[in-house]
């Protein structure tokens, strides 16, 4: 059985939908797809959001991503994964990442999905930088604080890797 | 020579995105970069001012502070990653 990966960065918008599809195309040994997608919200901890920027390490975004959906087919046996970052400027209601996981069960995907999310969140990469709405002034740019509730679910992950 | 490169608010503390440096000799370790580096100028203590919070990468993969900088071609500077 053959694993089909695809990780790529782009400023332009993607199509979760037709990724998913590619994904399966021709394959019947497929039973579980799960597709995540992130979107860019109205507001950032209560402030209305009029845009995010998305800074990233040519280079290094796609090799640390590629490394972890490395390590997803080795815990999981995945059928196929695409991953799709966006990077440059988002407004609210734009698409910012999506995770597909294939796989013959459910569980698979699912959780080889949740792992490859909790993992970009925190050792990918990327920085958000918001500009606030109503706010011309230059404090309206204001770069987000990594959440420490993000590393305890990354963190989650780290123990039974550490097993294997 | 040694590429330095800096990311988000790292980038806007020492005012460019990379440079080319000859670090002296004494420097082992990424975070003797960072002490170093502090010490080139107000911009730059700013930038490193907590330097627990700064994440650093050679050669495009992740790296402690202790790790040891012989050999790196690239050295690049950021805060915690908010991606996804």
């Amino acid at each position: 059985m053959q694993m089909a990966a695809t990780v790529r960065l782009q400023c332009e918008p993607f199509d979760a939908g037709s990724e998913a599809a590619k994904l399966r195309r021709g394959r019947g040994d497929i039973g579980a797809v799960v597709t995540f997608t992130g979107i860019c919200r109205q507001d950032e901890a209560g402030a209305p959001l009029a845009a995010m920027t998305l800074e990233h390490y040519p280079g290094m975004a796609e090799a640390e991503i590629v490394r972890h959906v490395e390590a997803a087919e080795r815990r999981w046996p995945l059928l196929g994964v695409a991953v799709v970052h966006r990077y440059g400027r988002l407004e609210p209601g734009e698409e910012i990442v999506l995770v597909v996981t294939a796989a013959a069960h459910r569980q698979d995907a699912f959780a080889a999905a949740e792992f490859l999310m909790d993992y970009l969140k925190t050792r990918a990469p990327f920085w958000k930088q918001v500009e606030l709405a109503g706010s011309g002034r230059p404090r309206g740019k204001i770069w987000v604080d990594a959440k420490q509730s993000d590393d305890a679910l990354a963190d989650r992950w780290t123990p039974r890797r550490a097993a294997e | 020579m040694l590429k330095l490169r800096y990311f988000a608010w790292v980038r806007e503390r020492i005012g460019k995105p990379e440079e080319e440096i000859e670090p002296p000799a004494g420097i082992a370790t990424v975070s003797d970069l960072m002490i170093w580096l502090s010490q080139r100028g107000e911009e730059y203590a700013h930038a490193f001012e907590n330097p627990t919070v700064i994440r650093a990468a050679i050669d495009r993969a992740h790296v402690r502070a202790d790790a040891a900088i012989l050999g790196a071609r690239e050295i690049a500077f950021f805060p915690p990653m908010t991606g996804g």
